[in-house]
């Protein structure tokens, strides 16, 4: 399937790291690093979640300074003092979270901070012409360099993230989960976009929790542990998983789904009758049973968050009803659906769930500090004494709940999200009976995943009733009783997981629908 | 998996181990502690400026005993203003019509037809005032979505102009006794002012830190979707706010007006600024979600001590005002950058 490509045994090293440690106040983040990338080569980067990948690359892009080690770059020691710096010496870095200027132009944006310029005055027809030969370099001539960034799909944001970096005349792009917002065709074409970088003598790091990915694209692998580097130039395609996970987590772990309980589901919790929002989903029908788990499989863009935003409460539908166990729930009220129930987690935790700079405990008592109030005075220390409960059950990592949630990594952060409706479940008042995820495990690693998964079936074992939404059909298939499969606003097919191959749903899920994405 | 989680926990217990000392410089938790400590330190640096320009002054016990209750009066109804301000600030809000509700609520209470009803019904306008403006910017920006700037910026000029109206430009005395008494009182030797703000200030922290109406300031302010998608009401809390907001001004305007003996539609000219400025320098976020009630209270009692700094050493208001555009800007700049860098630099040294 892969072009074979040369080894990248005699290419010389560009970047070399001995023994980098990095401390924050109470965390040594880094602690022993050893890194060593070649020209041309596709770097891989593996660890849970907390390994440290993210203050390596924080260290690499220059927004950290390392407080022991040595950087050799190109074979000079170097100590970049910021972000200007480190992409002046040609390290680009493509975060997770683009950091793009959503109102500025394509040109605009693959040139902000160095536009050509003549006189003073940014010279438009030049940048113009600059971006539309990198875009075309990057195979997407299609993207108009006029556009306002905001109004491209997520894969065209990253192109553009790309053409930055190439603009910058990079030798080495570091990607942060490049394919953690793309959908399955999406990831082929940035593959491409790789390749072609790297035959032209570019070095990338690419950091990903699919291992698939890393066999296809990678040639060797370095893998993280608490902060330290456990396994170094492993060859990407032949190290067997096995042998990845047990260096990741000093265990042998395997990939597997909770089993599904022999009973049958229990009432019906939820049912949604014809509902639809204009523009975005359409006639939509479904119920959830307690104790059921439901997976929505759908691309990004085919209404599947919206829909589930709207059950939540979160938008308003045109039309339809939302009954949970029988009893019509007022539309478009978030509060009405908490107090009957109801949790989700979002989509995007940082922007739509979580507040950073608070304490955990407070993140995760967020939808039920009322609950633990007496009279209106918050109980602080029985919340504490609930989220660090559940934190235990997360194993949550740091794991006092006083410590702000902006200094967890991102899958600890999501945990911390999920919590929230797990700690909703206190001594009095109502518990959560219908969990609504969306993406539970984005940017989430491998071990944690299969807790998550773990702890989503305990839920609905409990007799929680569950709705999830996930991008990854082999997680909708594992994880779910029962299936639906959601293509351009409306729910084409539901059947039993057990019936389902990922094959037959990745083709439901996508046919037809590849226009629309690139539109 | 368990024993691989108790290694992990015991390795970062053994991380963030050390002194009580050091660790208490490095716990986040500590910070906003810090932070007052260090305004507290701005406080005894102006005392003592004022003792090494006036010795004269400072040697005798029973002017500095009158002096700090003339700085804290001076304070008071600023201070019950600024802790209003601080939750509408935290709540990711700003009401610039402080000034002005105060205007309207002590000319209000001072008309010839409410001093008619007595104290108490001077107090129960002055407080229904304020109440009802700041419902009116709440509704406005809640549920017209307004930018919490403009439609507070809106009823700056409109109260004002009402106040205005009401008073025919006029000042009004007061001359209801109780009212007028309310300056003068001293409780077991302390002004009755400064037992006033003592009390707001008490109450806005226990709301702020021990209630549901805080954690709920907080959240909102902080990331307002996620408040919404965690099931809180965010337009009614928000509005909610306001009112609180403009609860705080009608209490202030009656401790003004009882000062003054007179209300008149001018009074309590750039007590916005003062608010705002007392509560960012307080360590209070000015985009929201962070913030504290005793650090306002420091703000507002270094912007008070510095006025009488000047005063005793008879200098104009024209210079006051100038001396007081920059500490504004010096005390912000030091808490954004330098502050937190001073205590980083002192936790690092200690762990080498």
């Amino acid at each position: 399937m892969t072009p074979p490509r040369e080894p990248a045994g005699t290419a010389p090293t560009v970047l070399r790291l001995t023994d980098v440690v990095k401390t924050f106040p109470g965390v040594r983040a880094l602690d022993g690093v050893q890194l060593e990338v070649r020209a041309g080569e596709v770097h891989c980067l593996l660890g849970q979640n907390g390994a440290g990948k993210s203050t390596l690359i924080k260290v690499l892009s220059g927004v950290h300074r390392p407080d022991e080690g040595r950087i050799e770059w190109l074979g000079q020691p170097v100590a970049f003092a910021n972000p200007q710096a480190a992409m002046r010496a040609g390290i680009a870095t493509i975060y997770q979270e683009l950091d793009l200027v959503d109102d500025l132009s394509v040109a605009e944006n693959i040139y902000l901070g160095h536009e050509p310029r003549r006189f003073g005055f940014v010279q438009r027809r030049v940048m113009a012409r600059g971006a539309r030969e990198i875009l075309s370099r990057l195979g997407h001539g299609e993207i108009p360099v006029r556009r306002a960034v905001r109004r491209l799909p997520a894969a065209g944001k990253q192109v553009v993230s790309m053409g930055r970096a190439l603009s910058r005349e990079a030798k080495l792009i570091v990607m942060d989960e490049p394919s953690a917002v793309l959908a399955h065709d999406e990831v082929a074409n940035l593959f491409r976009i790789i390749r072609e970088l790297t035959a032209a003598g570019i070095a990338v790091i690419y950091i990903s929790h699919r291992l698939e990915e890393i066999r296809e694209i990678g040639d060797r692998v370095t893998v993280l542990k608490d902060g330290r580097t456990t396994a170094a130039n492993l060859p990407a395609r032949t190290t067997s998983t096995r042998e990845l996970v047990s260096k990741m987590t000093g265990r042998t772990i395997e990939y597997v789904f909770p089993e599904r309980p022999a009973a049958a589901p229990g009432a019906e919790l939820l049912r949604v009758e014809n509902l639809s929002r204009n523009g975005e989903f359409h006639d939509v029908s479904l119920t959830v049973h307690s104790g059921e788990i439901v997976g929505i499989a759908g691309l990004v863009g085919s209404g599947r968050s919206e829909l589930l935003q709207t059950i939540f409460g979160a938008r308003r539908p045109d039309r339809g009803e939302i009954l949970v166990a029988g009893r019509r729930l007022t539309p478009g009220n978030v509060t009405a659906a908490v107090r009957a129930g109801l949790g989700m987690a979002p989509e995007e935790r940082k922007e739509q769930a979580l507040l950073l700079e608070e304490p955990i405990y407070r993140n995760m008592t967020l939808a039920s500090f009322t609950r633990y109030a007496t009279a209106g005075f918050t109980q602080a220390a029985q919340e504490r004494l609930a989220a660090e409960r559940t934190a235990a059950q997360l194993d949550l990592r740091p794991r006092d709940v006083r410590r702000r949630v902006r200094t967890l990594s991102g899958g600890n952060q999501q945990k911390v999200v999920v919590g929230r409706w797990l700690v909703s479940g206190g001594e009095r008042g109502a518990q959560t009976r219908l969990l609504l995820l969306d993406e539970p495990t984005r940017g989430v690693d491998v071990g944690a995943r299969a807790e998550l998964y773990q702890l989503i079936r305990d839920l609905a074992d409990r007799g929680v009733g569950v709705l999830l939404v996930s991008s990854e059909v082999p997680e909708v298939l594992g994880l779910s009783d029962r299936v639906l499969v959601m293509r351009e606003g409306r729910i084409i097919h539901e059947a039993s997981a057990s019936e389902l191959d990922e094959a037959t749903v990745l083709d439901m899920v996508m046919a037809g629908s590849l226009m629309e994405e690139v539109a | 998996m368990s024993t691989q989680t108790g290694l992990s926990g015991e390795v970062a217990a053994q991380e963030v181990t050390g002194t009580r000392a050091q660790r208490w410089w490095r716990d986040e938790a500590t910070e906003p502690i810090r932070r007052n400590l260090a305004l507290v330190g701005v406080l005894v640096v102006l005392l003592l400026i004022g003792a090494i320009t006036r010795p004269d002054l400072y040697s005798d016990p029973a002017w500095i005993r009158s002096n700090v209750f003339t700085i804290l009066m001076q304070a008071s109804a600023i201070g019950v203003v600024t802790v209003g301000m601080t939750f509408v600030i935290i709540g990711g809000g700003i009401d610039l019509s402080v000034g002005a509700i105060m205007a309207l609520a002590g000319v209000w209470a001072t008309t010839l037809e409410t001093q008619s009803y007595g104290a108490g019904g001077m107090i129960f306008t002055a407080i229904a005032v304020g109440v009802a403006v700041g419902l009116v910017n709440g509704v406005l920006i809640s549920y017209g979505r307004l930018v919490p700037f403009i439609a507070t910026l809106a009823m700056l000029v409109a109260a004002r102009g009402l106040a205005a109206k009401i008073s025919g430009k006029q000042t009004q005395v007061s001359t209801n006794a109780e009212i007028n008494a309310i300056a003068t009182t001293r409780i077991l030797g302390i002004p009755l002012l400064v037992i006033i703000l003592a009390l707001v200030v008490a109450a806005g922290w226990v709301l702020l830190n021990r209630t549901t109406f805080g954690r709920r300031t907080v959240a909102v302010g902080g990331n307002p979707e996620a408040a919404r998608l965690a099931g809180i009401n965010v337009r009614r809390h928000t509005m909610l706010l306001y009112a609180l907001s403009g609860l705080c001004c009608g209490i202030a305007a009656l401790m003004l007006t009882s000062q003054a003996t007179s209300a008149q539609a001018a009074m309590a000219n750039l007590y916005e600024l003062d608010a705002i400025a007392a509560a960012i320098i307080g360590g209070t976020l000015l985009s929201g979600g962070r913030g504290t009630i005793i650090g306002a209270l420091f703000g507002v009692l270094v912007f008070s001590t510095i006025s009488n700094l000047f005063a005793i050493n008879g200098m104009t208001t024209e210079d006051q005002n100038m001396v007081k555009g920059g500490i504004i800007v010096a005390a912000v700049l030091v808490q954004q950058f330098r502050f937190k860098s001073v205590t980083q630099f002192l936790s690092r040294n200690r762990i080498t």
